[in-house]
């Protein structure tokens, strides 16, 4: 066991976490925030994506040990109460999910990218999203979604 | 008179429109809480011990070293389960086996990952810790792993009833004498693999007791397996209720059972909650996949191309327990022909037990497999006749009253013609190749899926409303929702009818405790059947509240509109005011006199039966037609098929959220483009080779270029306001396009799916004098 001391969406959080535990793991049951999903355990279809220190990374190929004095950004710290986020709204407005699985990494991984600040085309897009598997949609709402998000930014 | 024409139908003020569905705001902001969300205090973790080997006599089971571990609360054999057996009579009894399968094997395994014992632990890495604790011993016996190897007389059983679970023939003519009209027969041999739903919620829910009812709150498709799960228990069904978290992604994979049971026994033994998760390469390696098929075809016509004959023989694998191999196999039988009108037809289809994962439901159910059979054949045909493959196609379209090799009459229009139009219209010209070594082709397809249950089970579904003193509007309904929407077109449906704004609607789904019957979602029948017992239901409440509120605005109640939460007099009326009623003035005048404006209504879909001797019957209530379209680039140096363009239209009759049913399109299309080209479950010898997403490759965004989708309202269909089901349909057409696209690039046919490159190329070199292996 090791003592660890981070910032999740925000807020300083200190923990007593096993070696061997999984940043998943951790955010999913030690700190209740079941936004992240975990749909493969080895780091290929995405849905587990959180931000560390802004980068995106498979929380569930990372070690909750491993945040120790780092940053973790996950998707409950997008919307402000009952507004949505930028890039939620898009999301929500274009139909960019279905069933909403792969949504939160999908989201994680966008606001990497929006926060690049620079408008792509729809290929650069799909280059970028290709580390986030979607079963339902066939990819083609979610891409209307991140670039209307590319254009209108990230202010609220 | 029936006529194919396409009736154009006008926009509803809210059916017709592209509104988010309700769901979509706790999905983007994490807190929709999917069924392993829910946490309840005390919470065990369950696990599942499998069968390694593929067919095998269990010599013992030693329990010792894992129920010493720490932490452990429960192990379960086969002794532990009241009633271990279930018999899944898929056709209703229509001349299947019936074999029994238990919920965990006792003495006998017949394929690898069966189930044999149960843990539950305090924490998942101690039941993962105490299932490897636990030492089998198998007494190995010869398997079989390919159904025609079953089909022969010396092969191992997988059960003492016999290796062919089902055999049906449908038959309409004499194929015989259809074949000596053909001026021209062509042959082909089709061969399809075995594929994964991959959703990317695996399996998985949570259970719990309360009030002494087993609860299981799961992601399931079908809410109805609580009956199932109290008899395995041995339980009267009023002491088990299933509830239906909303699905991440089902696909047909959630329609069986998978954790419930499991989680039944392990609450109930342990009286705590327990969760299952069933990790990725459990789900890749024993959750239900597709049938493999053979597909065997003999097409005849005549020199001015019209169809006169078809003879297709199907072997689908159906692993080595039934599930819902019977009726899936009968699918595929109906729809062999596809949307063609052909006189002289004989059909047989089998399922055929092997000791490899079972297969079952997914998104096609049957009809999918067959698509990549007749619409290859169509265009070898097309070659044979030296005609042009749409044309050929043409001048054999099903219309509406044409009879279908079942004897069915076909009740709706077919606007099949119309889809196929417009996506080559859409296509325009054909590129150039971008290299030297490269050629580009083009290929479509068209099909038919059925929508709604097969009749013979006498369907039907409920649902209740609730007009409430507000003015606001609860809808309940057993429906499941799997992330399509099903949930989302029940409040659209209402709001139209109601006037009630969509924001004052709630509507509350899948709990076996809480709401009506819906018979579960599956066979693209949640629009038809809950949608037309919601239209029912609201429409039924219109009959109580309009003769209230005619009389309060001095109107007839033909001329009641319904709008924004208010009730209008068009043109105005006598007495009213101006501005009509608010619903909540209306819902306060009907508490006045005791109009009750809450309704329960079910819904019936139509009945008949099928006789499987005759193979003549009534089968599905309606289909969805559509064409496919794509170009490609295939480099001829290694075999990589690039997809250039790739264009779905369907007809969906009316369309009650087009942007839905773009969705629906794009997605399933997609899907269908990864069974094309790269999706594959490999076995040997029985033993998963593909267990990780690493190695069984669903199309990411990057693989492929945009779904473009259109929508094509004829304006008939079964459904709602005219609305044909979309769940299912596009998948079908994907790989027969690209087939027919590759063939037209390289000039040789594949014929296996999926069509990898290593296979593209070994086709490439056939052309070219050159012949190797490619298996």
């Amino acid at each position: 066991m090791r003592e660890i001391n981070l910032v999740i969406n925000g807020s300083d959080v200190q923990a007593t976490v096993a070696d061997r535990l999984l940043l998943s793991d951790f955010i999913r049951d030690d700190q209740r925030l079941t936004g992240t999903h975990v749909g493969c355990e080895h780091g290929y279809c995405g849905s587990c994506t959180v931000l560390l220190d802004g980068a995106s990374v498979r929380s569930c190929l990372t070690l909750a040990v491993q945040t120790d004095g780092h940053v973790i950004e996950t998707v409950e710290s997008l919307a402000v109460g009952a507004d949505l986020h930028p890039i939620q709204e898009a999301f929500r407005s274009n139909h960019g999910l279905q069933c909403g699985f792969c949504t939160p990494g999908l989201l994680m991984t966008t606001l990497e990218l929006a926060r690049e600040n620079r408008d792509c085309s729809r290929d650069e897009i799909r280059e970028r999203l290709a580390g986030n598997l979607c079963r339902c949609t066939g990819y083609h709402q979610i891409v209307d979604a991140v670039q209307a998000v590319l254009r209108t930014g990230l202010s609220r | 008179m029936l006529t194919d024409a396409v009736v154009r139908t006008s926009t509803g003020r809210v059916v017709g429109q592209r509104h988010a569905h309700h769901d979509f705001i706790d999905k983007v902001k994490g807190t929709m809480l999917y069924a392993a969300d829910h946490q309840p205090p005390g919470m065990l973790h369950g696990r599942v011990i499998r069968s390694t080997v593929p067919s095998a006599r269990i010599v013992s089971i030693d329990l010792g070293a894992a129920r010493d571990l720490p932490g452990v609360a429960a192990i379960l054999v086969a002794d532990d389960v009241p009633h271990n057996s279930l018999i899944v009579r898929a056709s209703g009894g229509l001349g299947e086996l019936a074999i029994e399968m238990p919920i965990l094997a006792s003495d006998r395994v017949r394929y690898t990952g069966e189930p044999i014992a149960l843990v539950a632990a305090e924490t998942q890495q101690i039941a993962d810790h105490a299932a490897e604790l636990v030492v089998i011993t198998y007494d190995e016996l010869t398997g079989v792993f390919d159904p025609l190897g079953a089909m022969e007389a010396e092969s191992p059983l997988v059960h003492d009833e016999g290796n062919v679970l089902v055999n049906w023939h449908i038959a309409r003519g004499d194929a015989q004498l259809g074949f000596a009209r053909a001026d021209v027969v062509v042959e082909g041999e089709y061969v399809t693999q075995l594929v994964e739903h991959a959703y990317l919620e695996p399996e998985t829910g949570v259970a719990w007791i309360e009030d002494d009812v087993v609860t299981i709150r799961a992601s399931t498709q079908v809410i109805e397996h609580a009956v199932e799960i109290a008899r395995i228990l041995g339980l009267p069904s009023n002491k088990v209720r299933v509830v239906a978290a909303y699905m991440g992604g089902g696909f047909g994979g959630k329609e069986d059972m998978t954790v419930e049971p499991f989680l039944a026994l392990l609450a109930w033994s342990t009286r705590r909650p327990v969760r299952m998760i069933w990790d990725r390469q459990e789900s890749l390696a024993a959750s239900t996949k597709r049938h493999p098929m053979v597909m065997r075809y003999k097409t005849g016509a005549t020199s001015d191309g019209r169809l006169t004959a078809q003879q297709v023989e199907i072997i689908g694998d159906a692993g080595a327990y039934p599930y819902l191999s019977a009726r899936i196999v009968f699918a595929a039988a109906v729809v062999a022909c596809g949307p063609y009108q052909i006189a002289d037809v004989d059909v047989r289809s089998l399922a055929v037990f092997t000791n490899n994962v079972p297969t079952s439901a997914f998104r096609g159910f049957g009809a999918m497999q067959v698509t990549f059979a007749y619409e290859s054949q169509m265009d070898r045909l097309a070659e044979a006749l030296h005609l042009d493959p749409a044309e050929l196609r043409r001048r054999n379209f099903l219309s509406k009253g044409d009879v279908i090799p079942t004897g069915e009459t076909l009740q709706t229009v077919v606007a099949v013609g119309e889809t196929l139009d417009r996506a080559l219209a859409r296509l325009g010209e054909l590129p150039v190749p971008s290299a030297p070594h490269k050629v580009v082709g083009r290929g479509f397809a068209c099909n038919m899926q059925p929508y709604g249950r097969t009749i013979w089970f006498r369907d039907q579904a409920s649902a209740w409303l609730t007009l409430q003193a507000d003015g606001s509007l609860l809808i309940r309904s057993g429906v499941t929702d799997l992330g399509a929407g099903q949930a989302a077109s029940l409040c659209q449906i209402a709001s139209e009818v109601l006037g009630v704004p969509l924001a004052m609607v709630s509507v509350y789904i899948g709990d076996t405790a809480l709401t009506p019957p819906a018979g579960g979602t599956f066979a693209t029948r949640q629009l038809y059947m809950s949608g037309n017992a919601t239209l029912a239901a609201a429409t039924d409440l219109r009959g109580r509240l309009d003769p209230v509120a005619a009389q309060l605005l001095g109107c007839a109640a033909t001329d009641l509109d319904y709008v924004d939460g208010r009730v209008l007099a068009i043109g105005g009326g006598s007495l009213g005011p101006e501005l009509g009623l608010s619903l909540a003035e209306l819902v306060s005048e009907c508490a006045r006199r005791g109009v009750d404006t809450s309704i329960l209504t079910v819904w019936h879909a139509d009945v008949g039966t099928f006789d499987p001797v005759l193979g003549q019957g009534d089968t599905f209530p309606d289909y969805t037609y559509g064409t496919h379209a794509t170009d490609v680039e295939v480099d001829t140096d290694t075999g990589e098929v690039k997809v250039l363009r790739y264009i779905a239209v369907h007809d969906v009759g009316r369309a009650i959220n087009p942007m839905r049913v773009e969705g629906q399109i794009q997605g399933g299309a997609m899907q269908g483009i990864g069974y094309a080209l790269t999706e594959e479950i490999v076995l040997d010898q029985g033993v998963n080779n593909s267990t990780l997403f690493t190695n069984y490759l669903i199309p990411n965004a990057s693989d492929y270029p945009d779904i473009e989708a259109e929508v094509v309202e004829s304006g008939e269909g079964r459904g709602p306001f005219g609305a044909r089901g979309i769940g299912e349909p596009p998948i079908g057409p994907s790989a027969p396009a690209l087939a027919n696209a590759i063939t037209n690039a390289i000039g040789a046919r594949p014929t296996r799916l999926p069509m990898t490159p290593e296979r593209v190329l070994g086709l490439i070199d056939t052309t070219r004098g050159k012949s190797w292996n490619h298996k």
